[in-house]
């Protein structure tokens, strides 16, 4: 599910993408997960619609395993937006865009 | 939008769906297949698929799925991503109405919008989901290495799931409602054979209970007595639910579980509605089963639209 929409991010950036002004919205998630795959295309046309109001990026947590684990992420696919740096909240599983909705308009 | 009549609308595209999608495209039908997130569906939750013919190594959920995609795309599937909030039936026409505002009709629709796995209800959970309670062992257990899981169920997902859990955690402990395992018989001889897999029996979890991740189970014997379990994770399998939330349960006479009931050939009682895979009203959910459920419902399609015409 590749998107030019959604940037990868890794433990390295992590903290200069999430402490920008620009809320953030990280999906993590890695190449084994199905149902990461299957939220993929909801993030993406969320990407779309919120360009410019949230940034939305993704994390491979097979390789960026500090961020992960800062996070205490035992599930994927997990969602978390931040805002300013501070996590705001965050959803588990391949949940609907309805609810993806939900939670960046906490953000807003 | 384009084209928002079709001959034959598929809804869902886990086996049943991208099978049908399969034989309706090669049969050169006016037809559209609807998913809402990634084809696969379920199987995109298991690990490996041993049982699968034509596969004498097994495959993975993720691979197969691709693989059925591939099939139906060389035969030019016409498919869209889109979410369907309502469904209304009638012996002529049917209308689909999705939660961007537009609406879709078809001549015949085949359900196939499958099944999801079965929360257990009890208090914690969803507090904790995400956070050590799981629903998906080949998405989550890479993040349990060394640690000790509770698995949940005596099924054939639960006790295949289990041990896929050990490749990554220390001990696994099967927790199950009955004295005996539901699970096929390779499966549990597997299981009764792997020494990091051990076994809680006639007991259910009644609780699941930590702050910031789950730190321990409390459970319920059949005899009455409590105790609690400490562990660093819970997988619930424990079987499945329809995803029924946007069909007329009433229209389709649906069974007492949300399962909609159809005849051999999969008709339901709508004429020109047709149900396959999980979401049918039976006892056996198997790939294989969702994946010929699918063909049976192209060609009950096929000759319904005849009929019409």
């Amino acid at each position: 599910m590749a998107s030019d929409k959604v940037k990868d991010v890794s433990d390295a950036d992590f903290e200069s993408i999430i402490s920008s002004d620009t809320p953030c919205l990280v999906d993590f998630w890695a190449p084994w997960c199905g149902p990461c795959k299957a939220i993929g295309p909801v993030v993406e046309a969320l990407a779309d619609e919120y360009d410019g109001k949230v940034s939305i990026v993704k994390m491979n947590v097979d390789d960026n395993p500090a961020t992960p684990g800062k996070f205490g992420i035992r599930a994927i696919p997990t969602l978390i937006l931040f805002k300013s740096g501070e996590k705001v909240d965050q959803v588990t599983g391949a949940v609907g865009k309805a609810q993806l909705i939900e939670l960046i308009e906490k953000a807003l | 939008m384009a084209n928002t009549h079709h001959n034959l609308i598929i809804l869902g595209g886990g086996p049943a769906g991208l099978t049908a999608g399969l034989y309706a495209a090669r049969a050169r039908m006016d037809h559209l297949l609807i998913e809402k997130g990634a084809e696969g569906g379920q199987i995109l939750l298991t690990d490996w698929i041993d049982n699968y013919p034509g596969f004498p190594d097994g495959i993975s959920g993720f691979e197969l799925a691709e693989k059925i995609l591939a099939q139906a795309k060389r035969f030019d599937l016409n498919s869209m991503f889109a979410n369907v909030t309502s469904i209304e039936l009638s012996e002529t026409v049917k209308r689909l109405e999705l939660d961007n505002g537009d609406s879709l009709s078809c001549d015949c629709l085949i359900i196939c919008t499958g099944a999801r796995p079965r929360p257990l209800g009890v208090p914690g959970e969803k507090e904790l989901t995400g956070k050590g309670v799981s629903y998906c062992a080949t998405c989550d257990a890479p993040f349990y290495r060394n640690m000790h899981v509770a698995v949940v169920g005596g099924g054939n997902t639960a006790i295949q799931e289990a041990a896929h859990l050990t490749k990554f955690a220390d001990k696994v402990t099967v927790i199950h409602r009955r004295d005996e395992l539901r699970a096929t018989k390779i499966l549990q001889e597997k299981a009764f054979a792997n020494p990091k897999i051990d076994f809680i029996w006639n007991t259910t979890v009644t609780e699941i209970i930590g702050t910031d991740g789950v730190e321990k189970l409390q459970l319920l014997n059949r005899d009455q007595t409590t105790s609690e379990l400490s562990v660093d994770g819970i997988f619930v399998l424990i079987g499945v639910l329809p995803n029924n939330d946007m069909l007329p349960l009433d229209v389709l006479k649906a069974d007492e579980g949300g399962f909609i009931p159809t005849d051999q050939e999969t008709r339901t009682v709508v004429p020109g509605v047709m149900a396959a895979g999980d979401i049918r009203s039976k006892e056996v959910r198997q790939v294989i089963n969702a994946a010929g459920e699918g063909a049976t419902a192209v060609l009950a399609a096929e000759q319904y639209l005849t009929n019409l015409s």
